[in-house]
């Protein structure tokens, strides 16, 4: 690991300063991402501005409904907490779905936002990688694809965005909110993340001196109908093949609310727009479910090592939907 | 150089670090401590699960210096009064490890994932009015993060579902 600086503040307005200071310091939450990537050489801080003294680590209640997550609640925390378990359990189960008891209490949600893809050719730094080196190529493109992305992929880049929580995020509408030293502006979920085209090396909307400082979940009553479904290679402390996070509200046989966000197939937490266009209004059958994942994946590019995912991702929107319909039904 | 203070299994040390030493390290080749172990060095197998304040942690990406003014607990400090933790006995018994290389992580964990239990913390196989009992199943998902490659996982399994049942966390 390259040496750096270390500095712990207490106050948001120094940390932000801090960071704005120096062209290579970087904010450090929980660590358990960018410890190990510093660790592994793919970043390489000269400054550390630990923000985990901050005043960040609170879930407020909005005053028009909704809540407040501060960057700094831990995930276990989050995921543990009453309000979230029963007014928007997608957000709950998505994240005890990703990684382990000991990283989810090490985690802060600003951090699991800002997770970097865990593509083998990105780590290899015997690898061609344009997100590691831009320019250089990409291995992956020919290489082994089980963990790759289907859809909003590029020649330049097919990593897939680790978070689970992220998808549900996007499902919800989250609105992240993020401070540096020309003020405070708000950049929804959906705009957050972004797909590689030809800079795979640019992945948020976020500056480099911008610091997370809140994600806002709008009032969503339907949301307390919601679900994450993952699959994985084993049963647990696995990141996605395929996730679905979904809310549903079905009223008299009719599809009257619905969210829908994939995990594992994308560069970012993918909000299926055109499956949620079909599905409301519609009937709240299996069969449109699975018309709905067919028009939503009718795009992805497959290669052979990640091909199986279309019919995955389509079986896991399918039963995603199908047990909250049902779930509906006996409510 | 950084000095800090910590306090370690009940003793308070004063540490000098450069930033860059892990948690693990400093309580390994700092303090001597090597009963966390370093087993992948990157949170993917729980060997070197320590509590910090409590609650577990993977020692091997916390940075020393964000641990400074904490209470850190590793598998030295669980005994008390010496007298082994319940858990350490149940592991025995159970035969809950074969070459023992993941056993302190293990049992740290399972330390923490029984208060976390006991404090009405979910897990991802915890249903919504589900109360919680620690079935195996339960166990299973919570200790996912301290793999054993011997695969004694059964054995661990037994081990803690014993002392749970026994409510003696």
């Amino acid at each position: 690991m390259k040496p750096f600086a270390y500095v712990k503040l207490a106050d948001v307005d120094a940390a932000v300063h801090a960071v704005a200071a120096g062209s290579g310091a970087k904010f450090l939450g929980g660590g358990t991402n960018l410890v190990d990537l510093m660790r592994e050489g793919i970043e390489h801080p000269d400054t550390v501005v630990d923000v985990t003294g901050l005043p960040l680590d609170e879930v407020d209640e909005l005053p028009g409904g909704g809540l407040r997550i501060g960057a700094l609640v831990r995930n276990s925390a989050l995921a543990a907490d009453r309000r979230v378990r029963a007014g928007y359990p997608v957000l709950s189960q998505a994240i005890l779905a990703g990684a382990s008891a000991q990283l989810r209490n090490m985690a802060t949600v600003g951090g699991n936002l800002l997770q970097r893809t865990r593509c083998r050719y990105f780590y290899d730094q015997a690898a061609a990688c344009n997100k590691r080196e831009p320019g250089a190529g990409c291995d992956a493109l020919d290489g082994f694809t089980r963990s790759h992305a289907i859809l909003g992929v590029s020649e330049s880049c097919i990593a897939a965005h680790p978070s689970d929580m992220c998808v549900a995020l996007a499902a919800l509408d989250a609105v992240v909110e993020v401070r540096s030293v020309r003020g405070t502006r708000r950049i929804p979920l959906a705009d957050f993340h972004l797909l590689p085209g030809d800079t795979p090396q640019v992945e948020t909307a976020l500056e480099a001196d911008e610091l997370i400082t809140a994600v806002e979940l709008p009032a969503a009553p339907f949301a307390a109908r919601s679900r994450y479904r993952k699959v994985r290679d084993r049963a647990s402390y696995a990141f996605a093949l395929v996730s679905v996070a979904a809310a549903l509200e079905v009223r008299d046989g009719a599809v009257a609310q619905v969210r829908l966000a994939l995990g594992g197939v994308a560069a970012k937490p993918w909000r299926a727009h055109e499956a949620e266009r079909l599905l409301l209004g519609g009937p709240a059958t299996e069969e449109a479910f699975g018309r709905a994942a067919d028009a939503e994946l009718a795009a992805a590019t497959v290669r052979p090592g990640n091909a199986f995912k279309v019919g995955l991702a389509r079986a896991t929107i399918t039963a995603t939907l199908r047990d909250l319909s049902t779930e509906e039904e006996t409510a | 150089m950084t000095e800090i203070r910590i306090r370690v299994n009940g003793v308070a040390e004063a540490l000098d670090v450069e930033p860059r030493v892990s948690l693990l390290d400093a309580l390994r080749d700092h303090l001597g401590l090597t009963g966390p172990k370093k087993g992948c060095d990157q949170g993917a197998c729980g060997a070197c699960t320590v509590l910090a304040d409590g609650v577990r942690i993977n020692a091997c990406l916390a940075l020393a210096v964000q641990y400074a003014d904490t209470e850190i607990t590793t598998i030295e400090g669980i005994a008390k009064d010496g007298n082994t933790h319940p858990l350490q006995d149940a592991f025995v018994r159970h035969d809950g490890f074969q070459c023992g290389y993941c056993t302190s992580g293990q049992i740290c964990s399972a330390v923490a994932m029984l208060r976390e239990h006991a404090a009405g913390m979910p897990s991802a196989v915890t249903e919504p009015d589900d109360p919680g009992e620690l079935d195996e199943t339960e166990i299973r998902e919570r200790m996912s993060g301290n793999l054993c490659r011997c695969g004694a996982y059964n054995g661990i399994v037994d081990a803690i579902k014993d002392v749970a049942a026994q409510g003696a966390s």
